[in-house]
């Protein structure tokens, strides 16, 4: 397994321990039609961790420490969204470490949370928008669960703004999943202001019930580094890198685990 | 997999063609003239086999061979200088222009036309639009890194722009967002002239390193030539020749079955399955099958490398076992690709395609007997000298004279018009007009259509729509990027298409060079109607005598493009519609500047000065009036201007720049104010003065050479001595001003943001939903 191949490089952190946060390494998983895998090593590497390519292909995750599912359409998502990509053979190992006690931390990102939820990681699907277009725009969201691998470095209740980009990210489940969802804390993000698709009761994220996989349809990877955020680009106030405390919670969460 | 198709149709082969000389064959269906079938029975000695036939008839369409424009596309090539060959590391005539962006960068980008299809079907046509032009820039060796899409359609209340609208659209953000190539900006026009021709164009940007640029020819012999990709259906037989480069025409039959459909997926996979056959090193030559499919990238391929090629037909992997020799000739499938590898490579180029999972079959070889040889079942079915197919076609001298209606045209200007009674001139008229101008169709936000494409995915979008230009970062150590606008403007280009070519050129430079880009090249998308008449002829020469000219005096060369003919219906063309897109390069996008202000207290400032020129403007197309003179083109201010900004963006002397355009002062106005949600308090009263125009006119007139700059306190001397120094007229005409929530012009009612936005963005959704 080699670094993925960005551009250039990425600029070396200077942050404090970023010595022993460059010794966590994340596994951001290619499948054919991904797309913002670049993105996400590059939110990986700005954050302090190390960024690993995995091929969808690949029989096992090698010694990574948590694992990335990026956006894109696998696939193509001509069946239905995330359908095929579950049964790569990588997949069958991420399912297995997730549900593993060692609970590796697993965030699926759009097209990543729709095959977390075809590989029953998470419950609940996601159907077409309700306005049946794509939509791009920046999207406020409320961090309702911060206790996840994923959102530890965020405050319960607070609002970030991120970019959302899907066609299909309307989220569904029955009532009973739902209602469970919101008792066990499960709900981990809300769009707030405006609910971009028509998601049952403004889900934008969810977790399992441990706490290490989360999924949901907004990208963080795209709101991580000052200059190529939601506010340089469109200026609706907040900043360019709310997104980045996904990256740095996981590599916290792996480096206070002892590694 | 072998396929049984030996006796489903009887092969035409070369020693049959010779053999039966009086065979009759369908040329004229396929779009050949008989001048042109002539010329092909004199080239082969004999008479073409139906294979040959096929080749020839799409190779020899306008869309391919450039036969009416190509006496005056040359003036490209001739009218350069030293100072526009310093950066072009690969000039036109390939399938896309390569400019040297400093350390080992290099970028290649270029606009093209997918116009027809898309008004036949336009999901479809759009989409492959896209796809297409990302091939185009992947066959130089590039990574492509961003797509923009200049538009232009009926009458936004015609039942049809809907279709057209809904369909291009979504076709755009469904191929484009499925390739992970984020969408940076564009253009979106309506007016009836393009009812029945909608233009949509696409443009490409790819970067790579200097070593990486790979062309496309086919040399070494033995080397092994192989198609790759999606494998080859009945889909867009016959695009460029039959759809492509005739008028539509109602009384024949639909022309549906010519566009091609896309599969985005397979694109992409395929983008990735070639970069990394690039990063090793794995093809000599790499040819994308676009318009006229394997017998473009077979003839060009052959006739660009140093000999010959010999391939075997039924070895091309088939969607349609039924297809014949010609129809898979012509075939205009989408995501394939030609490559020519060694045969050391075979084995590694093997693994890359098994590991992305993508179908190739080899065809054959590269020869040294200079012929391109095509068998079926090894019987020689075309046997040509690959010139003649590829470069060697007809070229017309196509009569050309300026319209005879041209001078009524030009007499009638705006000012005293019929259409100018009433020109608004109380506060709460001018108040009115503005809003007005900002909603019309033209000037309306385009964030209904900018909010289905991705411009976020790549990381590297540094500024995208509404701004002036799309700008992407290249290297993320340094920051080196680049900036790209596309302008065109068809109604100057009526009124005067010699100027008006050269209005768009300066449009789309002044926007690369208000993001802060240095501009550096040009590719063109020239959109006319028929070169058989004379009125069209005579516009297309005088654009490209006009493009060609003002090249030269910026200095920057057109590295690529295309020509798209026959864009008419019945006998009406559209208006002539030079679509130009310039690239300029950033040494680090932390510096560019965005459109519009948001500190509270900044100077904004006016550069250049103001004529009373109306005619052709956005204002006078409201009132329905076309006539008169376009604004006159001034390419040194132009050139002057340009220089100002760059320097101004690279010193950190402004925080804001926003060219004057259609719509002139209103419209930068309103949308820098919009941009961030931000006023100002403005007052003309100096620019009335200098430049002697009232109100009215300093608002809506369109000359060129401005824009409107918001300075920082801190820099106003610093700047303003610039602006002395080289001479530039620069007016103080008002501040920031953060809390106020309007925009204030001295003499025009106070417009509060909130309405102007609801007014700005109401429009598409009003009428598209």
């Amino acid at each position: 397994m080699t670094e993925l191949p960005l551009i250039g490089g990425a600029p070396a952190s200077d942050a404090p321990g970023a010595g022993r946060l460059a010794g966590a390494r994340i596994g951001v998983v290619t499948f054919p039609g991904t797309l913002d895998d670049r993105d996400a090593a590059r939110a990986v590497r700005l954050a302090g961790g190390t960024a690993v390519e995995l091929w969808h292909g690949d029989s096992g995750l090698g010694d990574v420490d948590a694992v990335i599912i990026p956006g894109g359409f696998s696939y193509g998502d001509y069946l239905r969204a995330g359908a095929i990509a579950r049964f790569a053979p990588l997949m069958s190992r991420i399912i297995d470490a997730a549900n593993s006690d060692a609970r590796l931390p697993v965030l699926g990102i759009c097209n990543g949370f729709q095959i977390l939820t075809e590989s029953h990681l998470l419950p609940g699907s996601m159907i077409k928008n309700d306005h049946l277009k794509f939509l791009c725009r920046d999207q406020v969201l409320r961090v309702e669960n911060s206790n996840t691998a994923w959102t530890v470095d965020y405050e319960a209740g607070q609002e970030i703004t991120i970019p959302l980009k899907n066609q299909d990210g309307q989220y569904i489940a029955d009532e009973k999943t739902l209602d469970a969802l919101e008792a066990e804390g499960r709900v981990v993000f809300r769009y707030v202001g405006f609910n971009p698709n028509g998601s049952r009761r403004d889900i934008a994220g969810i977790s399992n019930a441990a706490g290490n996989v989360v999924g949901l349809m907004p990208h963080p990877e795209h709101a991580v580094e000052p200059g190529f955020g939601p506010e340089s680009l469109d200026g609706i106030g907040g900043s360019d890198t709310d997104g980045l405390g996904f990256f740095t919670s996981v590599l916290t969460k792996i480096v206070g685990a002892g590694k | 997999m072998s396929i049984d198709t030996t006796k489903k149709f009887n092969i035409d082969t070369v020693e049959n063609a010779a053999k039966t000389p009086d065979t009759g064959l369908p040329w004229a269906e396929l779009g050949l003239k008989q001048n042109e079938f002539d010329e092909i029975v004199k080239v082969l000695g004999r008479r073409p086999t139906g294979a040959e036939l096929a080749m020839y008839s799409v190779m020899w369409s306008e869309h391919c061979s450039y036969k009416s424009s190509k006496n005056h596309l040359r003036q490209f090539g001739q009218k350069v200088t030293e100072e526009m060959k310093k950066d072009m590391l690969v000039g036109i005539g390939e399938n896309a222009g390569v400019t040297n962006l400093g350390d080992g960068w290099a970028v290649t980008f270029k606009i093209e036309s997918h116009n027809s299809p898309s008004f036949v079907e336009p999901y479809q046509g759009a989409a492959t639009g896209i796809g297409g032009i990302v091939r185009d820039i992947i066959s130089m060796g590039a990574r492509p890194v961003a797509v923009m899409d200049p538009l232009r359609f009926g009458a936004i209340d015609h039942p049809d722009t809907a279709r057209v609208m809904h369909g291009a659209v979504a076709g755009i953000g469904g191929y484009g967002n499925s390739l992970g190539l984020p969408n940076i900006g564009g253009e979106m026009v309506f007016d009836s002239v393009y009812q029945g021709n909608p233009l949509v164009n696409a443009l490409a940007v790819g970067v790579m390193r200097h070593e990486d640029i790979r062309l496309a020819n086919a040399s070494g012999k033995g080397n092994k030539v192989v198609l790759f990709g999606a494998r080859t259906g009945g889909d867009g037989i016959g695009g460029a020749s039959v759809l492509a480069s005739e008028s539509f025409d109602d009384t024949k039959p639909s022309k549906r079955p010519a566009v091609q459909v896309g599969d985005p997926f397979a694109e992409k996979v395929l983008i990735e399955c070639c970069l990394e056959l690039f990063k090793g090193s794995l093809v000599e030559g790499i040819q994308d099958l676009g318009a006229a499919g394997i017998s473009c990238a077979t003839s060009e391929l052959a006739s660009n490398g140093d000999g010959g090629m010999q391939v075997e037909l039924t070895s091309v992997l088939l969607r349609d076992p039924t297809l014949t020799p010609g129809e898979i000739l012509m075939s205009e499938s989408q995501e394939r690709m030609m490559a020519v590898v060694t045969p050391e490579n075979v084995e590694a180029f093997e693994a890359v395609m098994d590991k992305w999972a993508v179908e190739y079959s080899w065809l054959g070889e590269v020869t040294d007997t200079g012929r391109l040889i095509i068998t079926w079942e090894g019987d020689v079915i075309v046997d040509v000298d690959p010139r003649t197919v590829a470069h060697d076609g007809p070229v017309y001298d196509r009569p050309y004279a300026r319209p005879e209606w041209q001078d009524a045209v030009q007499a009638d200007t705006f000012t005293g018009s019929v259409q100018d009674a009433g020109r608004p001139a109380a506060p709460a008229e001018l108040a009115k007009a503005v809003t007005e101008l900002v909603a019309s169709p033209n000037m309306c936000s385009k964030s209904w259509i900018t909010d289905q494409y991705d411009r976020y995915v790549g990381g590297n979008t540094s500024m995208a729509f509404p701004d002036d230009a799309g700008v992407v970062r290249v290297d993320e150590e340094t920051g080196l990027g680049v900036a790209l606008a596309t302008d065109a403007n068809g109604r100057y280009t009526y009124l005067d298409p010699y100027h008006g070519a050269q209005l768009a050129l300066a449009e789309a430079y002044r926007n690369v060079a208000t993001s802060g880009a240095v501009p550096m090249a040009v590719s063109d998308c020239l959109n006319f109607g028929s070169p058989e008449d004379p009125d069209v002829m005579w516009q297309l020469a005088e654009a490209i005598r006009g493009l060609s000219d003002a090249c030269m005096v910026l200095g920057i060369p057109v590295t690529g493009g295309n020509v798209s003919l026959y864009n008419q219906t019945g006998t009406t063309p559209i208006h002539p519609s030079p679509v130009v897109a310039v690239l300029g390069k950033l040494d680090d996008v932390a510096r560019r500047t965005p459109s519009g202000w948001r500190e509270d207290g900044q100077a904004i400032y006016l550069l250049g000065t103001t004529g009373a020129e109306l005619d052709g403007s956005e204002w006078a197309n409201m009132r329905g009036h076309l006539g008169g003179q376009p604004p006159e083109v001034d390419l040194e201010a132009e050139r002057a201007l340009g220089e100002i900004l760059i320097n101004a963006s690279r010193d950190g002397m402004i925080d804001s720049a926003h060219d004057l355009s259609e719509g002139g002062l209103a419209a930068a106005l309103v949308e820098s104010s919009l941009r961030y949600g931000v006023g100002a308090r403005i007052a003309l009263q100096d620019v009335l003065d200098r430049d002697g125009v009232d109100l009215f006119t300093a608002l809506f007139s369109e000359s060129q050479g401005r824009a409107v700059v918001g300075v920082p306190r801190s820099e106003e001397v610093r700047f303003t001595d610039m602006c002395t120094a080289r001479g530039f007229a620069h007016t103080r005409i008002g501040v920031v001003d953060a809390a106020s929530g309007t925009l204030e012009i001295n003499g025009v009612e106070a417009l509060s943001l909130d309405a102007l936005r609801e007014a700005h963005e109401g429009t598409l959704p009003k009428y598209f939903g």
